[in-house]
């Protein structure tokens, strides 16, 4: 089984270690900002543990995905806008 | 220990049809009072959808709706940005031709009427709503229906009402309506000359007898979607749900707000006292609204909650003064409607209290209507 | 994951739910395929050859009659039928808001470290970690060992009382090597008591941090806060499913019973207590449910021993009541809805303010605000209901399309 897993984020490619969160991934790729809150700031993870809802990014289609706890999966595709 | 010189108006209870009648008195400026325990638009107000629509269950259901909506689209220029006044219209869907007919019939009720709509076929309603399923018959589009965030609403009305010199009393609630005064749970007294009785599914117990039942209903909101819905949609079968005097009911009813949530619903039960939510009348409801929007399935729900309308027998609200009790008027039994209504309720009862013609024919919500005439 | 291994060497048919992909937890977050310490290591390995159906991924969110559970999986939903129950749903930390907390890269102290866990590479990152409790030392010896730069270690206790509870550390001789060992760790890291953020800087993200301490403020150019302040229970399911809480935490007795019957709880719900007081709650709870009240009793002793120890950390890191004004009006407290707190201290109730300004109303439930406002203002959040965490609307309808499991 290989060490690392190909994922796409905001449409480029990144290759992550296996085992790598979808969230952990993001930040590696160099970016803080997941998402913009309802009144336009920026924000990023806070709790690491599902709770704060501040990393929902759109993962393979589906919005509001709390990327803190999702495994990256070969093929993922990650958007960090609604 | 009475407090000051007389009220005209004590009004029990600060929902959204309280705080309306508020408004409407100050606006006549009469001195008045509002008591309420709990937070303003707290009850029925909060827990419900804040929709304004026209319904056409009844000819006088149609005439206070109307009446109402026409009422609202006048004051909604000065609604603060908050109260997220949306003028998105509804759709009445229908699933087959049976619902068409249906939906023909009111295009035509409401257009003898002054009410604009629009007969939507089959591509006409999947463009108008790209997530509903296909294979729907079509619907009928009411571009004049309108949603808002109704706890804000009510704020809103209360806050002009007391710019207007309207007293609150609040954290304390009425104990006792009494001829000249309302008694307070703090010992102090209101008096009064009138009383209003605009507590909702609370109403009974400031006017013993009155026939309003609490018919609990389910809501569930969603994270934010922007764009996915875009105006407010109803099951045609919806009003046989609200009309129906059965134990329980689910009709389909999902609504857009501004923040891109969508609020779906609908159920009715008579008889259920706890507001805990009942998973399997949620569930019922919710997979009804999958045969609609199959795409709610994939959506995060945020919060799911129950809570009660103060219905009538005959689906009516109650505006006018009380049977039972001499200087004492009621403003309560809304069911659904009471956002809709609101405004419309509150002219009406301020009408009564200023002895004044309405413009609408008013004997149909009486409180008296119940009663046989005193001879033949 | 002691209460599984505990309940299943004493015979039960054990099932374990996660809300995470790998089990746990947030102390031994990433570590199920390389444990890090002695005592992960044997655990890991009595979870593992325990009898224990796994259910990873696998988030509860409410409770149906009849003893059973409804959980949203990753692509589809499950009831989980059970005879006993035994909670363990840990703790979440406590965010008290301060102007910037919410720039990104401002994160808990267990969460950059749960986010580090989880594949964010840290070295040479520069880091400013504050708050309070031990937690901040075990975060910043564990960056550290990874690579990362710590400008500082900011607690808001005082010297007096850090000192105080060092020396009541004599009469714990594994605390003290456990003491030792951090000293060890962190030489050369700064450390200052009695010390706070008072603001987070930068534009889009985090540039730098101004820290307080008596009457010195500096500014710390730094890549990450990590900030915490203390942790609170994660009492949502137990209090949806009727326990009784006191003060907050799941209300239980000897045998880890809950006021529920056959509803147990451990770990951090029944009251903050680090990792082994979890541990040998765990195994109470789990000899216990499994029908073995004898083996559960034998670990009393250590329990109490180790009860202790907490009732001593709780007095030293009581947070300071000068935190409160770390918050000004315009600083944001509901982070879901964007609500600041000048507009909350409005209200003289959780459910009013609620009401009229939406917080709470967002995704996470009122988890962050809730137990900062609670310190602030003294508001309890009330009233639970399903979903306890935020689920798919098939999920919670129960449809039967995406009916994933039943146990």
């Amino acid at each position: 089984m290989p060490d690392t897993v190909q994922i796409t984020i905001n449409g480029t490619a990144v290759q992550v270690v296996r085992g790598c969160t979808v969230a952990a991934a993001v930040i590696q790729a160099g970016r803080s900002e997941f998402r913009r809150s309802v009144t336009g700031q920026p924000r990023g993870p806070l709790c690491g543990m599902g709770v704060c809802f501040e990393c929902r990014l759109t993962i393979n289609g589906q919005a509001h995905c709390r990327s803190c706890q999702i495994l990256c999966r070969d093929g993922m595709d990650v958007s960090t806008s609604d | 220990m009475t407090e000051r010189r007389p009220y005209d108006v004590v009004i029990v209870g600060a929902g959204i049809v309280g705080t309306a009648v508020a408004l409407a008195c100050a606006q006549e400026h009469l001195t008045i009072a509002i008591v309420e325990p709990d937070v303003v638009g707290g009850g029925a107000t909060a827990a419900g959808m804040g929709h304004i629509v026209v319904m056409d269950d009844s000819e006088a259901q149609f005439s206070l709706t109307h009446y109402s909506q026409q009422l609202w689209q006048t004051i909604a220029p000065e609604l603060p940005r908050d109260v997220e006044y949306m003028p998105c219209g509804t759709i009445w869907v229908a699933v087959d031709q049976q619902e068409m007919q249906e939906v023909r019939r009111k295009h035509e009720y409401y257009g003898s009427r002054g009410v604009t709509t629009e007969i939507l076929d089959e591509p006409q309603l999947r463009e108008a709503e790209a997530g509903l399923r296909p294979g729907l018959a079509g619907g009928l589009l009411v571009p004049g229906d309108s949603v808002i965030y109704s706890p804000y609403a009510a704020r809103f009305f209360l806050q002009r009402a007391q710019a207007g010199g309207a007293d609150l009393y609040s954290g304390v609630r009425a104990v006792k309506l009494r001829q000249h005064d309302v008694v307070l749970s703090d010992g102090r007294r209101l008096a009064t000359t009138f009383i209003v009785n605009a507590a909702g599914t609370w109403a009974r117990e400031f006017t013993p007898g009155l026939e309003v039942r609490k018919r609990k209903g389910h809501l569930v909101i969603t994270d934010r979607y922007p764009g996915h819905v875009r105006h407010q949609l109803v099951e045609l079968g919806y009003l046989k749900s609200a009309h129906s005097l059965t134990a329980e009911s689910v009709a389909f009813n999902v609504q857009p707000r501004m923040t891109g949530q969508l609020l779906i619903g609908s159920s009715r039960q008579f008889g259920a006292e706890s507001s805990e939510v009942d998973r399997r009348i949620l569930c019922h409801m919710l997979q009804r609204a999958f045969q609609y929007l199959p795409g709610l399935s994939r959506m995060s729900a945020i919060r799911a909650w129950a809570g009660f309308r103060a219905a009538t027998p005959d689906k009516l609200p109650l505006i006018g003064k009380s049977p039972a009790q001499d200087n004492v008027y009621l403003a309560t039994g809304h069911e659904g409607l009471g956002i809709t209504t609101s405004l419309g309720t509150a002219r009406l009862l301020v009408d009564q209290l200023l002895n004044r013609r309405s413009q609408i024919p008013v004997e149909p919500y009486l409180p008296t209507r119940h009663m046989e005439p005193a001879h033949a | 994951m002691a209460a599984a291994a505990s309940a299943a060497q004493a015979g039960a048919h054990v099932g374990v739910a996660d809300d995470n992909p790998s089990f746990g937890g947030q102390i031994w977050r990433g570590q199920e395929t390389s444990p890090s310490t002695d005592l992960a290591k044997l655990w890991y390995q009595r979870f593992q050859g325990a009898k224990v159906e796994c259910l990873r991924g696998c988030r509860v969110f409410g409770a149906e009659e009849e003893k059973t559970l409804v959980a949203e999986t990753f692509d589809g939903w499950a009831e989980l039928r059970f005879n006993k129950l035994i909670l363990a749903t840990g703790a979440r930390e406590r965010f008290l808001p301060f102007p910037g907390w919410t720039l990104p890269n401002v994160m808990g102290a267990g969460g950059l470290q749960a986010v580090v866990k989880s594949g964010v590479k840290i070295r040479d990152r520069r880091v400013v970690i504050a708050g309070t409790g031990p937690l901040l030392l075990a975060v910043a010896a564990h960056l550290k060992r990874d690579g990362a730069e710590i400008c500082v270690v900011a607690e808001q206790a005082s010297w007096n009382r850090l000192l105080r509870f060092g020396l009541g550390l004599t009469g714990q001789p594994s605390k003290l090597r456990q003491a030792i060992g951090l000293k060890r760790d962190l030489s050369g890291v700064k450390f200052v008591a009695n010390c706070w953020p008072l603001a987070a800087e930068g534009s889009d993200r985090l540039e730098s941090v101004t820290l307080l301490s008596g009457s010195t403020t500096w500014k710390v150019p730094c890549d990450y806060l990590a900030c915490g302040f203390h942790l609170v229970p994660n009492a949502e399911l137990a209090v949806l499913l009727g326990c009784i809480l006191a003060d907050g935490f799941v209300q239980i007795d000897d045998l880890q019973r809950t006021s529920v019957h056959d509803v147990y709880c451990a770990g951090e719900p029944t009251g903050i207590g680090g990792l082994e007081l979890s541990l040998v709650e765990g195994q109470i709870a789990g000899y216990a449910a499994a029908g073995n009240p004898e083996k559960a009793k034998s670990l009393f002793a250590r329990r109490s021993t180790l009860r202790k120890f907490v009732a001593r950390m709780d007095r030293t890191f009581a947070l300071n009541r000068e935190l409160r004004s770390l918050t000004g009006d315009d600083t944001l407290v509901c982070r879901c809805e964007d609500v600041e707190f000048g507009r909350l201290r409005e209200h003289w109730s959780w459910r009013s303010a609620k009401l009229h300004t939406r917080c709470g109303m967002g995704p996470c439930q009122g988890r962050i605000c809730g137990p900062a406002l609670e310190f602030l203002l003294g508001w309890r959040v009330e009233s639970i209901r399903p979903p306890v965490f935020p689920a798919r609307v098939g999920s919670l309808a129960m449809a039967p399309e995406s009916h994933a499991k039943q146990c």
